[in-house]
């Protein structure tokens, strides 16, 4: 593709200023009247950059940062409320929240007494996810060095905010028995990039036709070894093994 | 579903990239590498950019999209083989502990610009 003569300008608008005779940057002529420029750029690299400087920020002030991942309907405010509810006092958590629209799930969390900052993301263009910038406002509203968890309750939806790095340590993806078991062989890239999943709303497997094995092997077929936790946020069964993971993710941040 | 977004930031890269000497050109093309699980649909972002595009140096330029494979390694038997369904595990030896070398791109090659 990139025939004709390489004039080869000065390299001041290409970020890579390597040597090589075809990406070594710079200008060429190519066929067709156009000339070429190199560029070489992530489209999301402003959102990777936040995102560091978010961990960063964090890391600073030993908080442990989690990323809620689901699709609508699937229980994560319920588990957070619950979760909240049962971690043990010396375990200082915040919340931050991110809804299309509408402050519910703030009210519903509010209960715990944890801080709880909700980001509506109508006023950022109706967005699809939570990106690394939200993030940067919505945790300068909270007062980090006092904060030990800060959990990010993330859109529901479950293709979008897997391509956004907010600046986490781990992710974890909700699924609850109401929804089809095949969801993770059809959201592969949301399973694969989370560190654990949950299975919400057991106490219903015996109205449903759900078959958790099934959904279970579908979760291990896509990231194979990762804990899944099944539990029902309603009767809080099944919830120790969900709050000893979390509890050993805070302890790992804060010894680091 | 984000694909405005992405729209919008290709055409602040692009923009960025035009050298300062050549400020009045018409970019005629944007070279772009998207990978199979990007979650970006080509057709969307098309109509985005297109859209987006309108008034800017990059008015009427086409968006080529080089699609890139999900290319996976078995960290356990160092096979290599693409991805061609939802199953992440090693097609030699089974196992599931891989690392995905492409299929997450989502970069800008180049642009060109019209003479």
């Amino acid at each position: 593709m990139m025939t004709g003569i390489d004039v080869r300008l000065p390299l001041f608008f290409s970020p890579d200023t390597g040597g090589g005779d075809s990406d070594g940057g710079g200008m060429t002529i190519v066929k067709g009247g156009t000339r070429e420029i190199k560029v070489i750029r992530r489209v999301l690299d402003a959102n990777e950059e936040m995102a560091d400087a978010n961990r960063r920020r964090f890391a600073s002030s030993g908080v442990f940062v989690l990323n809620m991942m689901s699709s609508p309907g699937s229980g994560k405010t319920e588990i957070l409320v619950k979760t909240l509810g049962r971690l043990p006092d010396r375990i200082r958590s915040a919340v931050i929240v991110g809804d299309v629209a509408t402050t519910h799930d703030a009210d519903r969390l509010a209960v715990s007494g944890a801080p709880i900052v909700q980001v509506e993301t109508d006023q950022f263009g109706g967005d699809c996810h939570l990106a690394a910038h939200v993030i940067e406002r919505a945790a300068s509203g909270i007062d980090l060095e006092n904060v030990d968890l800060l959990i990010v309750e993330n859109i529901g939806n479950l293709v979008c905010p897997a391509e956004f790095d907010i600046g986490e340590d781990k992710r974890v993806v909700v699924l609850s028995v109401t929804e089809g078991e095949d969801k993770p062989v059809k959201y592969p890239q949301m399973f694969r990039l989370c560190d654990a999943a949950i299975l919400n709303k057991v106490d219903l497997l015996p109205y449903l036709e759900f078959d958790s094995g099934q959904a279970i092997d579908y979760i291990h077929q896509v990231h194979a070894g990762i804990p899944v936790f099944e539990l029902s946020a309603k009767t809080e069964e099944g919830f120790d093994g969900w709050i000893e993971w979390l509890e050993d993710c805070v302890h790992a941040k804060r010894d680091k | 579903m984000h694909e405005m977004g992405i729209a919008l930031q290709i055409i602040e890269i692009a923009t960025e990239s035009i050298p300062p000497d050549l400020k009045t050109v018409r970019v005629a093309r944007v070279n772009l590498k998207v990978g199979k699980l990007s979650a970006v649909v080509p057709e969307s972002l098309r109509f985005c950019f297109e859209v987006a595009s309108r008034e800017t140096a990059l008015e009427g330029a086409e968006l080529r999209i080089e699609e890139i494979p999900v290319v996976a390694r078995c960290r356990d038997c160092q096979a290599e083989w693409t991805i061609s369904e939802p199953a992440f595990a090693c097609e030699t030896c089974e196992s599931g502990n891989l690392e995905i070398l492409s299929g997450r791109e989502l970069d800008i090659e180049s642009i060109e610009i019209a003479e």
